[in-house]
């Protein structure tokens, strides 16, 4: 048993029983943070932001929501939009930060490839950031279907239908996971489940994989530098903060990081009160119709990229291919066989690999929401096995590239 | 500076997926049709000028309007209820207070000489179909019946209340509410639904509802929808586009075009405005503030940044 | 610096806080349906009437001629004068731990089942445990009816004489 003596202050006090100032030591003042970064090294702040915005958003919506295939869509479209005072900021504010949390991911995802963030001992920083993508997926997914709307049912009708396998014909397995035969009061009451308590707490859960997992291996720099953090910790903390090459996490990297905050929720806000339109879906405020599909029925824009590998193949390759687009991000530092941990630009053919990739995935995403008709078909066709095409020549481009 | 070249980059791809996904994805799915401002140039213009004394006498004679339309403006309250006009007619037809107040004038003149023709709804009563339109052509009084149908608009507009004391939700009980519902606003294609206290009450008025809606659901081939959430599903031009001339952006459909003025149209629109989205001021309000207070709160966290790191670098 | 940012941060804190507070208000639709029209004339002597107000019972009693002959000054001033009849008007929750007391026409008075509390045919307690007597809620008289919810004329005079509850 710890010896304790009669405290001297609150303060002095809650530091005999819980260690704060070790804590804050630990997880603060003396958590380092190379200085060599950008911007792009506050989007993990800027996750954890708008994480909050929608847990804050989202509890406000539980209060009012019913879970019921009568009621679901009239408890949103009016009862929270019309009877609650800001129950319409919640709803836009939701709606509007599920969306954006994808942008912002997808940028932290893409900055991670091109700094190769993934290598040497940060491997598990990129399989825990992958998995919480996987979770932020299905997150905004079981989400979707709670407006009980016409994109609601049909999106939950179509991606149900996969779990089919193609010509497994696994059509068990489909209504198990809807536990109907289409989607119905079963599939909603689970659905809300999932969205408002299982998957957030894997979220949480994996969230703090995520950021164990930076503690031993350290934030990567903007020019892949390798240098010894304890060294420079000591000239830092013998008042040479000029010359180290590290800072503190608060207030240094902190007071950066809120002023990247302040910019994007300039942005973020704005889209909130003048732009939602792109975060929620017109045809998603006409009721759920088992009887009739919406002429257009797509994704949301974030998972349009995946969608548009299935969609140009016949059922089963397409399926296959589906598959592989949602598993191969996470052998990526696996795939690419380089030891260099460098900026994209000092790593030759790897550069062009990752300009490359970028823009296949925006033409997926464009053809994934156009009509699958004419030259958008033949786009989606080339896209998609462009996409592939990368990720095979990826082991031999990487494996002779020079030391940087 | 890097950072700065770093951040066009971002905004830049940004841009052009937005740009692919939304603007350009929406433009090859949604064939875009312009207003033409509600002046139905398709419609024979009006030549003569109606006098509304006359225009009355053919209104009430003989085979004039009051044999199916009720006139409550003139003292003429509809002879049978909602449920069992729809029987007769498949719609209740429509009290004719405030028609020349909410409708165009051309359209009158047009509907009450050739009722097919000026709603667009040729391709349903067709000699095949063996259906007759409800409302029968106005074949004349023995006058020249240029003249006696501009007299009767003239008689219309003379009754009607003025353009600006037609509310919105006149306007649109008048022009949609027979066959749309507006749940959110209380509204029944028989009538605003009352508060009833016993359950029984309420029960007569929904099986009352529900045989009306019967009726109208073999009169337009299904049940109009309810319009509650349009101006979300729809938006503000397409439902006005759509309300000018529906054959334009849903060829063949069983609805009627409905011929109201600009006037009529933007009532009718501010009627689902309010049902849909009746906190767009607010949130305009409140988003302005907002914005000022994420500007200051964006000045401040620079200057903090800004003093921190002056020791750093 | 540092103080500044944090203050900027707080307003916008409480800015939030006081969207959070008015999300947990009443809705519009609980507010407009706090108020109950009651017809009285098809109220009976000596039966007791029992309406429903804002989720809670409403104890609605027409007094006959005898039963108001014989009451104390105390209970009469708690009686609502509608049409020349007296009424007993009052939320029919026992005072001690809020049980609905059933009336007895025999006895013309009220016994609360859960612990044994009695009420007169006023409303007023009797016997203990319930500590007052039962409450009159805000009330308006229109011609035959009573608006409950609404402050009326008489609801204020009966406030100011203290008799409510």
């Amino acid at each position: 048993m710890a010896h304790f003596t009669k405290a001297t202050s609150v303060h002095d006090w809650l530091n005999q029983r819980l260690a704060i100032d070790t804590l804050q030591r630990v997880l603060s003042k003396e958590y380092w943070i190379p200085k060599n970064i950008n911007f792009l090294w506050a989007m993990g702040m800027v996750l954890a932001f708008t994480f909050g915005i929608l847990l804050v958003s989202g509890i406000f919506l539980l209060m009012y929501y019913q879970p019921h295939v009568d009621t679901a869509f009239d408890s949103v479209n009016f009862t929270i939009m019309r009877e609650v005072e800001f129950g319409w900021l919640w709803r836009h504010v939701h709606a509007v930060a599920a969306s954006v949390v994808f942008l912002i991911i997808y940028i932290h995802m893409l900055t991670g490839i091109y700094y190769g963030s993934y290598k040497k001992g940060r491997e598990m920083i990129w399989i825990s950031g992958m998995l919480l993508f996987v979770a932020f997926s299905a997150e905004a997914f079981s989400g979707y279907m709670l407006p009980w709307g016409q994109m609601s049912y049909w999106a939950g009708m179509v991606i149900t239908n996969l779990f089919s396998l193609g010509s497994l014909e696994f059509n068990g397995l489909v209504e198990w996971i809807r536990g109907d035969y289409v989607p119905g009061q079963a599939f909603l009451d689970r659905f809300f489940m999932l969205h408002v308590l299982l998957i957030p707490l894997a979220i949480l859960g994996l969230i703090g994989l995520h950021f164990g997992a930076l503690r031993i291996p350290h934030v990567n720099n903007q020019d892949g530098e390798e240098f010894d953090f304890d060294e420079e910790a000591a000239k830092y903390k013998a008042g040479n903060k000029k010359e180290s090459k590290v800072i503190a996490f608060a207030n240094d990297f902190l007071s950066k990081d809120m002023f990247v905050v302040s910019i994007y929720l300039i942005f973020f806000f704005y889209l909130v009160f003048w732009h939602f339109g792109f975060a929620m879906d017109a045809i998603n405020f006409d009721p759920a119709d088992g009887l009739k599909t919406p002429p257009h029925i797509y994704p949301e824009w974030y998972f349009l990229w995946s969608y548009e590998i299935l969609r140009p193949f016949p059922k089963d390759p397409g399926l296959v291919a589906f598959g592989f687009a949602q598993v191969i991000f996470f052998l990526l530092p696996w795939l690419d066989r380089s030891p260099n941990a460098v900026p994209a630009s000092r790593r030759g053919l790897f550069f062009f690999w990752f300009w490359a990739m970028v823009i296949d995935l925006i033409i997926l995403t464009a053809m994934g929401k156009l009509p699958p008709q004419g030259i958008y078909s033949t786009i989606g066709l080339f896209a998609a096995w462009a996409f592939i095409g990368l990720w095979v020549i990826l082991p031999f481009i990487t494996r002779n590239e020079k030391r940087a | 500076m890097k950072e700065f070249k770093i951040l066009a980059v971002v905004i830049f791809f940004t841009l052009v997926t937005y740009w692919l996904v939304e603007p350009f994805a929406h433009s090859q799915m949604h064939a875009h049709v312009e207003s033409e401002g509600f002046s139905y140039d398709d419609l024979p213009p009006l030549e003569k000028t109606g006098d509304a004394t006359r225009g009355q006498d053919l209104v009430m004679g003989a085979g004039g309007c009051i044999g199916c339309h009720s006139i409550e403006a003139a003292g003429f309250p509809a002879a049978m209820d909602a449920v069992t006009n729809s029987a007769s007619y498949g719609v209740n037809p429509p009290d004719l207070s405030n028609a020349g107040g909410i409708y165009d004038a051309k359209f009158l003149a047009a509907l009450i000489k050739n009722p097919t023709q000026a709603l667009m709804v040729e391709h349903k009563f067709t000699p095949e179909s063996g259906k007759m339109h409800p409302m029968i052509a106005f074949y004349g009084a023995g006058g020249d019946i240029d003249q006696e149908v501009a007299d009767m608009v003239a008689y219309l507009q003379s009754i009607a209340p003025k353009p600006d004391q037609i509310t919105p939700a006149q306007a649109f009980e008048t022009a949609c509410g027979r066959c749309h519902s507006v749940k959110y606003e209380n509204w029944t294609q028989i009538g605003e639904k009352p508060v009833f206290k016993k359950k029984r009450d309420e029960l007569v008025f929904l099986t009352q509802l529900e045989d009306y809606n019967a009726n109208l659901m073999g009169y337009m081939g299904k049940l109009p929808p309810d319009l509650s959430m349009y101006i979300r599903s729809r938006g503000e031009h397409y439902l006005s586009t759509f309300i000018e001339n529906p054959q334009n952006l849903l060829h063949g459909t069983a609805m009627p075009r409905v011929g109201v003025s600009k006037d009529g149209a933007e009532k009718v629109l501010e009627y689902l405005v309010e049902a849909g989205d009746p906190k767009h001021a607010e949130r305009d309000s409140v988003g302005v503030k907002v914005m000022i207070f994420l500007l200051v709160f964006a000045a401040a966290s620079y200057l903090w940044k800004k003093e921190i790191w002056k020791d750093l670098h | 610096m540092g103080k500044v940012f944090g203050a900027v941060a707080g307003v916008g804190a409480v800015g939030a806080l006081y969207a959070m507070k008015k999300s947990w208000d009443p809705l519009p639709s609980v507010k407009a349906a706090g108020f109950t029209t009651v017809d009285l004339s098809a109220a009976e002597p000596n039966k007791l009437m029992v309406e429903k107000w804002r989720g809670k019972p409403i104890f609605i009693l027409k007094k006959t001629p005898e039963m108001v002959a014989k009451q104390s000054a105390e209970q009469t001033a708690r009686d609502i004068v509608v049409n020349g009849e007296n009424f007993l008007i009052c939320i029919g929750l026992c005072t001690h731990l809020g049980c609905i007391p059933a009336y007895r026409e025999a006895k013309q008075d009220f016994k609360c089942a859960c612990h044994g509390g009695e009420f007169d045919s006023s409303g007023i307690d009797t016997l203990a445990p319930p500590p007052s007597p039962m409450v009159i809620p805000p009330f308006n008289v229109k011609g035959n009816t009573v608006v409950l919810g609404e402050e009326g004329e008489t609801y204020r005079q009966m406030k100011d004489a203290g008799v409510l509850a």
